[in-house]
């Protein structure tokens, strides 16, 4: 007989996965909603399609499969949802349904379900959209939906070479994925979080202090490479994942400091604009490993609510 | 399994499906994911496969009287390496696009393992025929199995088959699948599904004796 | 100063961008097949880096100071395996006797890696990229040493979903593969570095 394993974070506090799914999704409400005012109907169109699209391929798998549905849980939810906001808000909705489709099934459910994913599923689900359709991937419009009433040309990111200043980088004036532009509204969501206790304050900060200061070191503008691209929105949301980011709090930080580090490696000297997906994947992998290195530490300092982020 | 106890049928047969070197031994990883990133080049590679492996399974055969024990690895690679070179000049030869397509993986068959792992358990222990028949049996279960995944990775990675447009032209091709990581997963999945057929057809099996 | 830097991003472009596993596809059965415990990886890639550096430059050797004089260079593939077996053996009998503590670490190992692709596949793309004696040792040790780092990953992960709960039809090479997959993806992201 094989013994079935619970969901990774063995939390004591009585909080469900379904309680930590639910502050996730509250805590991205205010990106949905910049997402929506910057992007327009479109933007709101692919979430639907990534949620819908992610809860009946998991569905659908756990009854083909015959194993407990546990859809309920609201993890596919929130992986469509964060997949969505990865998005452009150009893409075409077969994209969103290959997308999430992918990161359920392939990336969560083949190896087991929810807790057993060694990779990010949304992050990972992107980075497959990217390389299979990197064109349209890329073909980020300015986030200027109410202004000008219909659908805006595309552009180039801060990151592909557009000047902005650091006011527009921090409202969201600037053209990118569709959850990751405005970074007040990141912010916003990040103090839920903390206050909600769903994750500590560890690997967003030190996952942003890691890029400042290698972005600097390597000859960048410190202050625009955190506030460009998705580095903050992979910070907070995507960096946190409970399954795939180490368990301690010393091996949280080396991770969000690798991620950190990868990020400014690829934006500098990669052929890729952006890395913050590539590098919280890398840090993924790496994870198992600084998990079986770097256990012991913290459990003989008995805290045990550093276990969750 | 002495050469009399069987059919050269069922030997054939045990390469081509039972014993199917790609979806049965998983021999041959990295030509399989190098190689099929189109039917046509998965076809070339098997084809090369095939002629090396009925080459020296037939001369490992007839010499298996007279290599020393100690020395038969070298002297098999050696025999191997023979085929090897001979393909690689003919390719060159008559079919230099094939050729420049497959690049290093055609010297790379010597040390593809289903080669050398049917030199030793096959062709060494058989006679001249059974081996012929194994070596061409392993081959077009291998050509068969890359051909077919080429077949499948090609028509998502381009939308075509051997060359052909198959869908039509709003198909928007998912490059992905005809890079490295595609190779990977198109292979994993399609094992699995061969796996859950034979469980499948195994069980059907075990419910009728029983 | 410019050729040091170029040397540089060489190595690092053989580590992480021209992944032996994940771009070059060469020496997956190894990869797959002695990734269980992090422990034998590491045991594992070690033995291959240590056989592909020398390999790379032994073959090199061979190739422009005996192949290239007599025009022979068509018989490269065998003289490269039989240079890779005798070097294998060399260093088997050599640790044996010289160090066996090293030996009994990975001995087990070193006859494996007569077949394994990346070792005869270095040999081939050292010439077919027609590089130069110090760029061949240097592409055969770092490529070595990024099959070292994909090997130890790929059994980290392992080992983390040894307990999991993954489909019976999917267990062992298939799972294997498909991580292996994903790993890949993730390594695109060093695309064009250097």
């Amino acid at each position: 007989m094989r013994l079935r394993l619970s969901t990774l974070p063995h939390i004591r506090s009585g909080e469900t996965t379904t309680t930590l799914m639910l502050n996730v999704l509250i805590a991205l409400v205010p990106c949905v909603i910049a997402g929506i005012y910057n992007f327009g109907w479109n933007a709101a169109m692919l979430m639907a399609v990534c949620m819908g699209t992610a809860i009946l391929s998991e569905y659908l798998f756990q009854l083909i499969a015959r194993r407990p549905v546990r859809v309920g849980d609201l993890s596919a939810l929130v992986t469509g949802l964060i997949l969505a906001l990865n998005l452009p808000s150009s893409a075409p909705w077969w994209m969103a349904v290959v997308g999430s489709a992918f990161a359920i099934v392939i990336v969560k459910e083949l190896f087991g379900g929810i807790g057993s994913n060694f990779m990010n599923p949304a992050l990972t689900a992107r980075a497959v959209l990217l390389a299979s359709w990197p064109v349209m991937m890329t073909a980020y419009v300015s986030p200027t939906y109410w202004q000008q009433g219909v659908d805006a040309v595309s552009s180039a990111t801060p990151l592909g070479g557009l000047s902005a200043s650091y006011l527009d980088l921090f409202l969201g004036r600037i053209p990118g994925s569709i959850g990751e532009v405005s970074k007040v509204m990141i912010l916003v969501g990040l103090v839920y979080l903390i206050i909600s206790r769903t994750i500590t304050w560890h690997i967003p900060v030190c996952m942003v202090g890691s890029a400042f200061l290698f972005s600097w070191i390597f000859g960048a503008d410190p202050v625009a490479a955190i506030l460009s691209g998705g580095l903050l929105f992979g910070a907070v949301f995507m960096a946190t994942d409970y399954t795939t980011c180490p368990m301690t709090f010393k091996g949280q930080v080396m991770y969000a400091a690798g991620c950190g580090l990868i990020v400014a490696v690829i934006r500098a000297f990669g052929s890729y604009p952006e890395g913050v997906t590539y590098a919280i994947l890398l840090m993924n992998i790496v994870t198992p490993l600084i998990d079986k290195y770097v256990r012991h530490r913290v459990y003989g300092h008995g805290k045990g609510e550093k276990h969750n982020g | 399994m002495a050469d009399n106890n069987r059919s050269i049928g069922s030997v054939f047969l045990d390469g081509v499906i039972t014993e199917n070197p790609t979806f049965r031994l998983v021999l041959g990883i990295c030509p399989t994911i190098a190689t099929t990133t189109s039917a046509i080049n998965g076809l070339g590679m098997g084809a090369a496969a095939t002629f090396v492996l009925i080459g020296s399974n037939a001369v490992i055969s007839l010499l298996r009287n007279f290599i020393p024990d100690k020395v038969r690895i070298p002297a098999f690679v050696v025999v191997i390496c023979t085929f090897v070179t001979m393909v690689q000049l003919l390719m060159q030869a008559f079919v230099p696009s094939l050729y420049d397509a497959l690049g290093m993986f055609i010297p790379l068959i010597v040390v593809n393992c289903i080669i050398l792992a049917r030199a030793e358990a096959f062709a060494s222990k058989n006679g001249v025929l059974p081996s012929i028949v194994d070596g061409l049996g392993m081959g077009v279960g291998f050509t068969g199995a890359i051909t077919l995944m080429g077949c499948v990775r090609e028509l998502i990675s381009s939308g075509s088959i051997f060359g052909l447009n198959v869908l039509s032209a709003g198909y928007q091709p998912m490059l992905l699948i005809g890079m490295a990581a595609g190779g990977f997963m198109v292979f994993g999945l399609s094992l699995g599904a061969f796996n859950l057929i034979v469980n499948r057809v195994e069980k059907k099996k075990g419910g009728v004796k029983a | 100063m410019n050729e040091i830097l170029r040397i540089l991003l060489f190595m690092v472009s053989c580590v992480l961008s021209h992944n032996f596993i994940f771009s070059r596809f060469l020496g997956c059965c190894p990869f797959l097949g002695v990734s269980n415990k992090v422990g034998t990886a590491a045991g594992m890639g070690l033995a291959v880096t240590f056989v592909m550096g020398l390999a790379s430059l032994f073959t090199y050797v061979v190739y422009h100071f005996i192949l290239v004089p007599l025009q022979l260079t068509y018989l490269d593939t065998i003289s490269f395996i039989l240079v890779i077996a005798a070097l294998v053996q060399f260093v088997e009998t050599f640790l044996k006797k010289s160090s066996p503590s090293l030996y009994n670490a990975l001995g087990i190992y070193l006859p494996l890696i007569t077949t394994n692709c990346a070792v005869l596949g270095v040999a081939v793309l050292n010439v077919s990229e027609g590089y130069n004696l110090l760029y061949s040792v240097l592409n055969g040790v770092f490529g070595a040493l990024g099959f070292l780092l994909a090997i130890v990953l790929m059994a980290g992960v392992r080992e983390r979903l040894e307990l999991a709960d993954i489909p019976k039809c999917l267990r062992g090479f298939p799972i294997g593969l498909i991580i292996a997959g994903l790993m890949s993806v993730a390594f695109m992201g060093f695309l064009g570095l250097a």
